[in-house]
Protein backbone atom coordinates (compact mmCIF):
# COMPACT_ATOMS: atom_id res chain seq x y z
CA UNK A 1 0.00 0.00 0.00
CA UNK A 2 1.36 3.51 -0.97
CA UNK A 3 2.29 6.09 1.25
CA UNK A 4 2.44 9.73 0.66
CA UNK A 5 5.90 10.00 1.32
CA UNK A 6 6.85 7.24 -1.47
CA UNK A 7 4.59 8.27 -4.50
CA UNK A 8 5.43 10.76 -7.42
CA UNK A 9 4.87 14.20 -7.49
CA UNK A 10 3.05 15.17 -10.04
CA UNK A 11 0.68 18.30 -11.97
CA UNK A 12 -2.31 19.25 -11.21
CA UNK A 13 -3.41 20.79 -14.23
CA UNK A 14 -2.05 17.86 -16.54
CA UNK A 15 -4.39 15.31 -14.01
CA UNK A 16 -7.31 17.19 -14.56
CA UNK A 17 -7.17 17.29 -17.63
CA UNK A 18 -6.52 13.56 -17.80
CA UNK A 19 -9.84 13.24 -15.64
CA UNK A 20 -11.88 15.68 -18.02
CA UNK A 21 -10.76 12.96 -20.89
CA UNK A 22 -12.46 10.28 -19.28
CA UNK A 23 -15.71 12.01 -18.71
CA UNK A 24 -18.39 10.62 -21.50
CA UNK A 25 -21.50 10.34 -19.58
CA UNK A 26 -22.33 14.33 -18.34
CA UNK A 27 -21.00 13.51 -14.74
CA UNK A 28 -21.01 16.33 -12.53
CA UNK A 29 -17.96 17.48 -11.40
CA UNK A 30 -17.66 19.77 -8.62
CA UNK A 31 -14.91 21.97 -8.42
CA UNK A 32 -13.12 22.97 -4.70
CA UNK A 33 -12.57 26.58 -4.40
CA UNK A 34 -9.12 28.49 -6.14
CA UNK A 35 -6.83 26.14 -8.10
CA UNK A 36 -8.67 23.01 -8.00
CA UNK A 37 -11.65 24.66 -9.93
CA UNK A 38 -9.26 27.03 -12.04
CA UNK A 39 -7.58 23.85 -13.47
CA UNK A 40 -10.72 22.29 -13.71
CA UNK A 41 -12.32 25.51 -15.81
CA UNK A 42 -8.65 25.16 -18.21
CA UNK A 43 -9.57 21.87 -19.04
CA UNK A 44 -12.48 22.60 -20.90
CA UNK A 45 -16.08 24.21 -20.81
CA UNK A 46 -18.75 21.90 -19.74
CA UNK A 47 -21.47 22.80 -18.34
CA UNK A 48 -21.43 19.52 -15.90
CA UNK A 49 -19.05 21.55 -13.73
CA UNK A 50 -19.75 23.63 -10.88
CA UNK A 51 -16.90 25.89 -9.70
CA UNK A 52 -17.06 26.90 -6.06
CA UNK A 53 -15.66 30.58 -5.35
CA UNK A 54 -16.15 30.15 -1.64
CA UNK A 55 -17.13 27.63 1.05
CA UNK A 56 -13.81 26.40 1.49
CA UNK A 57 -14.20 22.73 2.06
CA UNK A 58 -17.47 22.17 0.72
CA UNK A 59 -16.92 20.69 -2.87
CA UNK A 60 -17.23 17.32 -1.38
CA UNK A 61 -20.64 17.98 0.63
CA UNK A 62 -21.83 19.65 -2.47
CA UNK A 63 -21.12 16.70 -4.86
CA UNK A 64 -22.79 14.83 -2.11
CA UNK A 65 -26.10 16.34 -2.37
CA UNK A 66 -25.78 16.08 -6.33
CA UNK A 67 -25.10 12.02 -5.65
CA UNK A 68 -27.77 11.87 -3.48
CA UNK A 69 -29.99 13.46 -5.91
CA UNK A 70 -29.20 12.17 -9.06
CA UNK A 71 -28.26 8.02 -7.99
CA UNK A 72 -27.85 7.08 -11.99
CA UNK A 73 -25.26 9.90 -12.49
CA UNK A 74 -21.24 10.07 -11.48
CA UNK A 75 -20.20 12.91 -9.65
CA UNK A 76 -16.91 14.09 -8.59
CA UNK A 77 -15.60 16.39 -6.56
CA UNK A 78 -12.03 17.67 -7.38
CA UNK A 79 -10.56 19.50 -3.52
CA UNK A 80 -7.34 20.60 -2.45
CA UNK A 81 -5.87 19.25 0.73
CA UNK A 82 -5.92 22.62 2.60
CA UNK A 83 -9.51 22.65 1.91
CA UNK A 84 -10.47 18.92 3.10
CA UNK A 85 -8.47 19.57 6.14
CA UNK A 86 -11.52 21.91 6.86
CA UNK A 87 -14.32 19.25 6.88
CA UNK A 88 -12.77 16.33 7.90
CA UNK A 89 -15.86 14.97 9.03
CA UNK A 90 -17.39 15.54 5.71
CA UNK A 91 -15.53 11.85 4.90
CA UNK A 92 -17.30 9.96 7.73
CA UNK A 93 -20.95 11.88 6.60
CA UNK A 94 -20.40 10.29 3.00
CA UNK A 95 -19.27 7.12 4.36
CA UNK A 96 -22.12 7.06 6.25
CA UNK A 97 -23.88 6.96 2.99
CA UNK A 98 -21.80 5.30 0.84
CA UNK A 99 -23.09 6.79 -2.55
CA UNK A 100 -21.90 4.74 -5.17
CA UNK A 101 -21.82 7.12 -7.65
CA UNK A 102 -19.75 9.63 -5.57
CA UNK A 103 -15.90 10.20 -6.32
CA UNK A 104 -13.39 12.41 -4.04
CA UNK A 105 -10.33 13.48 -6.04
CA UNK A 106 -7.98 15.09 -3.36
CA UNK A 107 -4.69 17.16 -4.96
CA UNK A 108 -2.18 17.41 -1.97
CA UNK A 109 0.93 20.06 -2.62
CA UNK A 110 0.94 20.49 0.91
CA UNK A 111 0.41 24.12 1.43
CA UNK A 112 -2.32 26.97 0.80
CA UNK A 113 -1.12 27.39 -2.45
CA UNK A 114 -3.21 30.58 -3.12
CA UNK A 115 -2.87 32.16 -0.43
CA UNK A 116 1.61 32.03 -0.63
CA UNK A 117 2.31 28.92 -0.22
CA UNK A 118 2.00 28.39 3.65
CA UNK A 119 2.62 25.10 5.03
CA UNK A 120 -0.97 22.69 4.92
CA UNK A 121 -0.69 19.78 7.71
CA UNK A 122 -0.08 17.10 5.20
CA UNK A 123 3.56 18.26 4.65
CA UNK A 124 4.25 17.58 8.49
CA UNK A 125 3.28 14.03 7.64
CA UNK A 126 -0.86 14.53 7.70
CA UNK A 127 -2.01 11.31 5.58
CA UNK A 128 -4.99 12.27 3.97
CA UNK A 129 -5.60 8.41 2.42
CA UNK A 130 -5.01 6.94 5.76
CA UNK A 131 -8.32 9.61 7.49
CA UNK A 132 -10.00 8.62 4.49
CA UNK A 133 -9.82 5.46 5.61
CA UNK A 134 -10.24 6.05 9.03
CA UNK A 135 -13.34 7.38 8.24
CA UNK A 136 -15.05 4.09 6.61
CA UNK A 137 -14.16 4.73 2.96
CA UNK A 138 -12.30 1.52 2.35
CA UNK A 139 -11.78 2.44 -1.59
CA UNK A 140 -8.75 4.89 -0.74
CA UNK A 141 -5.95 5.18 -2.35
CA UNK A 142 -2.73 7.19 -3.55
CA UNK A 143 -1.96 7.34 -6.70
CA UNK A 144 1.58 6.14 -7.68
CA UNK A 145 2.15 7.80 -10.77
CA UNK A 146 0.28 9.24 -14.05
CA UNK A 147 -0.67 5.97 -14.99
CA UNK A 148 -1.77 4.64 -12.22
CA UNK A 149 -4.04 7.92 -11.64
CA UNK A 150 -5.96 7.04 -14.91
CA UNK A 151 -6.28 3.99 -13.99
CA UNK A 152 -7.64 4.88 -10.44
CA UNK A 153 -10.23 7.04 -12.26
CA UNK A 154 -11.09 4.74 -14.56
CA UNK A 155 -12.32 2.00 -11.97
CA UNK A 156 -14.07 4.87 -9.92
CA UNK A 157 -16.18 5.85 -13.06
CA UNK A 158 -17.11 2.15 -14.39
CA UNK A 159 -17.39 0.26 -10.87
CA UNK A 160 -19.22 1.17 -7.49
CA UNK A 161 -17.82 3.99 -5.00
CA UNK A 162 -17.50 5.84 -3.12
CA UNK A 163 -13.69 6.77 -4.00
CA UNK A 164 -11.09 8.66 -2.33
CA UNK A 165 -8.48 9.22 -4.80
CA UNK A 166 -5.22 10.79 -3.43
CA UNK A 167 -2.32 12.91 -5.92
CA UNK A 168 0.45 14.99 -4.54
CA UNK A 169 1.10 17.31 -6.99
CA UNK A 170 3.43 20.55 -7.47
CA UNK A 171 3.25 23.65 -6.14
CA UNK A 172 2.54 25.36 -9.77
CA UNK A 173 -0.39 27.42 -9.88
CA UNK A 174 -3.48 26.97 -12.09
CA UNK A 175 -2.73 28.79 -15.92
CA UNK A 176 -6.22 30.10 -15.74
CA UNK A 177 -8.82 31.78 -13.58
CA UNK A 178 -12.12 30.93 -13.68
CA UNK A 179 -14.26 33.79 -14.34
CA UNK A 180 -16.39 34.68 -10.86
CA UNK A 181 -19.59 34.43 -12.41
CA UNK A 182 -21.83 32.94 -9.69
CA UNK A 183 -25.09 32.82 -10.90
CA UNK A 184 -24.35 31.82 -14.02
CA UNK A 185 -22.47 29.09 -12.97
CA UNK A 186 -25.24 27.57 -10.76
CA UNK A 187 -27.72 28.54 -13.63
CA UNK A 188 -25.24 26.53 -16.36
CA UNK A 189 -24.74 23.50 -14.03
CA UNK A 190 -28.53 23.18 -12.70
CA UNK A 191 -29.92 23.18 -16.26
CA UNK A 192 -26.95 20.60 -17.43
CA UNK A 193 -28.37 18.69 -13.99
CA UNK A 194 -31.69 18.57 -16.08
CA UNK A 195 -33.69 20.80 -13.53
CA UNK A 196 -34.87 24.50 -14.48
CA UNK A 197 -34.72 26.82 -11.91
CA UNK A 198 -38.51 28.26 -11.33
CA UNK A 199 -37.96 31.38 -11.77
CA UNK A 200 -36.67 31.11 -15.22
CA UNK A 201 -39.34 28.77 -16.86
CA UNK B 1 -53.77 25.78 6.08
CA UNK B 2 -55.89 22.89 7.27
CA UNK B 3 -54.54 23.90 11.30
CA UNK B 4 -56.81 21.44 12.60
CA UNK B 5 -55.27 18.72 11.06
CA UNK B 6 -51.68 19.14 13.08
CA UNK B 7 -52.21 18.09 16.67
CA UNK B 8 -48.08 18.78 17.08
CA UNK B 9 -46.08 21.41 15.46
CA UNK B 10 -43.80 19.14 13.97
CA UNK B 11 -46.99 17.22 12.39
CA UNK B 12 -47.65 20.33 11.23
CA UNK B 13 -43.93 21.18 9.72
CA UNK B 14 -43.98 16.94 8.28
CA UNK B 15 -47.03 18.30 6.19
CA UNK B 16 -45.73 21.57 4.90
CA UNK B 17 -42.27 19.20 3.72
CA UNK B 18 -44.55 16.99 1.74
CA UNK B 19 -46.71 19.17 0.27
CA UNK B 20 -43.30 20.85 -1.11
CA UNK B 21 -41.74 17.60 -1.92
CA UNK B 22 -38.75 18.09 0.55
CA UNK B 23 -37.63 15.12 0.94
CA UNK B 24 -33.67 15.09 1.83
CA UNK B 25 -33.52 16.69 5.66
CA UNK B 26 -29.69 16.99 6.76
CA UNK B 27 -29.34 18.20 10.63
CA UNK B 28 -27.38 18.24 13.20
CA UNK B 29 -29.54 17.34 16.31
CA UNK B 30 -31.05 19.36 18.90
CA UNK B 31 -33.23 18.50 21.86
CA UNK B 32 -36.09 20.66 20.86
CA UNK B 33 -35.62 19.52 17.42
CA UNK B 34 -35.80 15.35 18.24
CA UNK B 35 -39.45 15.06 17.62
CA UNK B 36 -39.09 16.54 14.56
CA UNK B 37 -36.35 14.43 13.55
CA UNK B 38 -37.78 11.03 15.86
CA UNK B 39 -40.91 11.68 13.21
CA UNK B 40 -38.82 11.82 10.02
CA UNK B 41 -36.60 8.97 10.61
CA UNK B 42 -39.87 6.93 11.18
CA UNK B 43 -40.99 7.94 7.91
CA UNK B 44 -39.43 6.54 4.53
CA UNK B 45 -40.89 9.69 2.53
CA UNK B 46 -37.71 11.30 4.27
CA UNK B 47 -34.52 10.49 3.54
CA UNK B 48 -32.34 11.53 7.04
CA UNK B 49 -28.91 11.81 8.49
CA UNK B 50 -26.68 14.12 10.50
CA UNK B 51 -23.83 15.91 9.30
CA UNK B 52 -20.78 16.90 10.85
CA UNK B 53 -21.02 20.43 11.18
CA UNK B 54 -23.84 22.37 10.03
CA UNK B 55 -21.63 24.17 7.31
CA UNK B 56 -21.17 20.47 5.84
CA UNK B 57 -25.32 20.16 6.03
CA UNK B 58 -25.60 23.16 3.53
CA UNK B 59 -23.49 22.46 1.11
CA UNK B 60 -25.24 18.90 0.78
CA UNK B 61 -28.61 20.50 0.79
CA UNK B 62 -26.91 22.83 -2.30
CA UNK B 63 -25.83 20.35 -4.32
CA UNK B 64 -29.41 18.47 -4.05
CA UNK B 65 -31.02 21.66 -4.76
CA UNK B 66 -29.20 22.15 -8.13
CA UNK B 67 -29.88 18.64 -9.14
CA UNK B 68 -33.50 18.37 -8.46
CA UNK B 69 -33.76 17.11 -4.74
CA UNK B 70 -35.17 19.40 -2.31
CA UNK B 71 -33.98 19.19 1.20
CA UNK B 72 -34.06 21.52 4.47
CA UNK B 73 -31.31 21.88 7.17
CA UNK B 74 -31.90 21.37 10.93
CA UNK B 75 -30.08 22.80 13.51
CA UNK B 76 -29.87 24.58 16.65
CA UNK B 77 -29.18 28.43 17.14
CA UNK B 78 -25.12 27.88 17.99
CA UNK B 79 -25.01 25.97 14.83
CA UNK B 80 -26.75 28.87 12.68
CA UNK B 81 -23.91 31.07 14.16
CA UNK B 82 -21.08 29.06 12.54
CA UNK B 83 -23.36 29.22 8.59
CA UNK B 84 -22.50 32.82 7.36
CA UNK B 85 -18.84 31.94 5.15
CA UNK B 86 -21.47 29.66 3.34
CA UNK B 87 -24.71 31.13 3.58
CA UNK B 88 -22.53 34.20 1.90
CA UNK B 89 -20.27 32.68 -0.90
CA UNK B 90 -22.67 29.87 -1.91
CA UNK B 91 -26.47 30.31 -1.62
CA UNK B 92 -26.92 34.18 -1.32
CA UNK B 93 -24.01 34.30 -4.36
CA UNK B 94 -25.24 31.67 -6.17
CA UNK B 95 -28.83 32.43 -5.46
CA UNK B 96 -29.37 28.36 -4.16
CA UNK B 97 -32.50 27.89 -2.49
CA UNK B 98 -30.89 26.29 0.84
CA UNK B 99 -33.42 25.99 3.41
CA UNK B 100 -32.91 25.97 7.15
CA UNK B 101 -34.56 25.48 10.47
CA UNK B 102 -33.31 26.91 13.58
CA UNK B 103 -34.77 25.84 16.80
CA UNK B 104 -34.08 29.14 18.84
CA UNK B 105 -32.49 28.46 22.38
CA UNK B 106 -31.10 30.80 24.27
CA UNK B 107 -33.71 33.15 24.62
CA UNK B 108 -37.38 33.06 26.31
CA UNK B 109 -35.58 31.30 30.23
CA UNK B 110 -32.42 29.91 28.78
CA UNK B 111 -30.08 28.61 31.34
CA UNK B 112 -27.23 28.56 29.60
CA UNK B 113 -25.06 31.73 29.39
CA UNK B 114 -23.26 30.48 25.94
CA UNK B 115 -26.33 29.93 24.47
CA UNK B 116 -27.96 33.50 25.33
CA UNK B 117 -25.26 34.89 23.77
CA UNK B 118 -24.81 33.26 20.62
CA UNK B 119 -28.33 33.55 19.95
CA UNK B 120 -27.59 37.66 19.33
CA UNK B 121 -26.19 36.64 16.65
CA UNK B 122 -28.34 35.16 14.38
CA UNK B 123 -30.95 38.05 13.44
CA UNK B 124 -28.02 40.19 12.64
CA UNK B 125 -26.71 37.76 10.00
CA UNK B 126 -29.86 36.90 8.54
CA UNK B 127 -30.94 40.75 8.06
CA UNK B 128 -27.43 41.71 7.01
CA UNK B 129 -27.47 38.91 4.43
CA UNK B 130 -31.03 40.06 3.43
CA UNK B 131 -32.07 35.99 4.05
CA UNK B 132 -35.58 35.75 4.13
CA UNK B 133 -36.19 34.17 7.92
CA UNK B 134 -39.84 33.92 10.27
CA UNK B 135 -40.39 33.32 13.28
CA UNK B 136 -42.78 30.72 13.99
CA UNK B 137 -44.59 31.19 17.38
CA UNK B 138 -48.19 29.49 16.78
CA UNK B 139 -49.14 25.83 15.99
CA UNK B 140 -52.07 27.68 13.71
CA UNK B 141 -49.56 29.62 11.63
CA UNK B 142 -47.12 26.65 11.30
CA UNK B 143 -47.96 24.95 8.48
CA UNK B 144 -49.13 28.41 6.76
CA UNK B 145 -45.44 29.61 7.24
CA UNK B 146 -43.61 27.01 6.08
CA UNK B 147 -45.25 25.96 3.48
CA UNK B 148 -45.11 29.56 1.80
CA UNK B 149 -41.23 29.93 3.13
CA UNK B 150 -40.62 26.82 0.96
CA UNK B 151 -42.48 28.19 -2.22
CA UNK B 152 -40.52 31.50 -2.08
CA UNK B 153 -37.47 30.08 -1.89
CA UNK B 154 -37.77 27.52 -4.56
CA UNK B 155 -39.58 30.64 -6.96
CA UNK B 156 -37.02 33.29 -6.40
CA UNK B 157 -34.18 30.88 -5.90
CA UNK B 158 -32.79 32.23 -2.01
CA UNK B 159 -32.14 30.71 0.98
CA UNK B 160 -34.75 30.97 3.72
CA UNK B 161 -35.07 30.54 7.46
CA UNK B 162 -37.49 29.09 9.66
CA UNK B 163 -36.64 29.84 13.18
CA UNK B 164 -39.05 27.63 16.00
CA UNK B 165 -39.77 29.72 18.95
CA UNK B 166 -39.70 28.42 21.92
CA UNK B 167 -43.35 30.24 22.29
CA UNK B 168 -44.51 26.97 19.69
CA UNK B 169 -41.92 24.30 20.98
CA UNK B 170 -42.55 25.00 24.43
CA UNK B 171 -40.40 23.37 27.18
CA UNK B 172 -37.62 21.83 26.15
CA UNK B 173 -37.97 17.86 27.21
Amino acid sequence: MSERRNVKVMNRFDLTKRVVAKLKHDEAVIGGIGNSNFDLYGAGKRPQNFYMLGSMGLAGPIALGVALAQPKRRVIALEGDGSLLMQMGSLATIAMLAPKNLTLIVWDNGIYQITGGQKTATAAGADIVEMARGAGLKQSAWANDEDEFERLVERALSGDGPWFIAARIDAKAAPHQTPREPVLIKDTFMRAMGVVPPSKG
Amino acid sequence: MGAANDATWHEAVIRALKDNDVKLIVYVPDNVLKPLINAIHADAYFTAFTAAREEEAIGIVCGAAMAGLKGIVLMQTSGFATLANVLASLCVAAQIPALMMVSERGTLGEFQIGQAIVCRTMRPILETLGIEHHVMTRLDEAHFIVDRTIKQAHLTQAPAALILSPLLTGERS
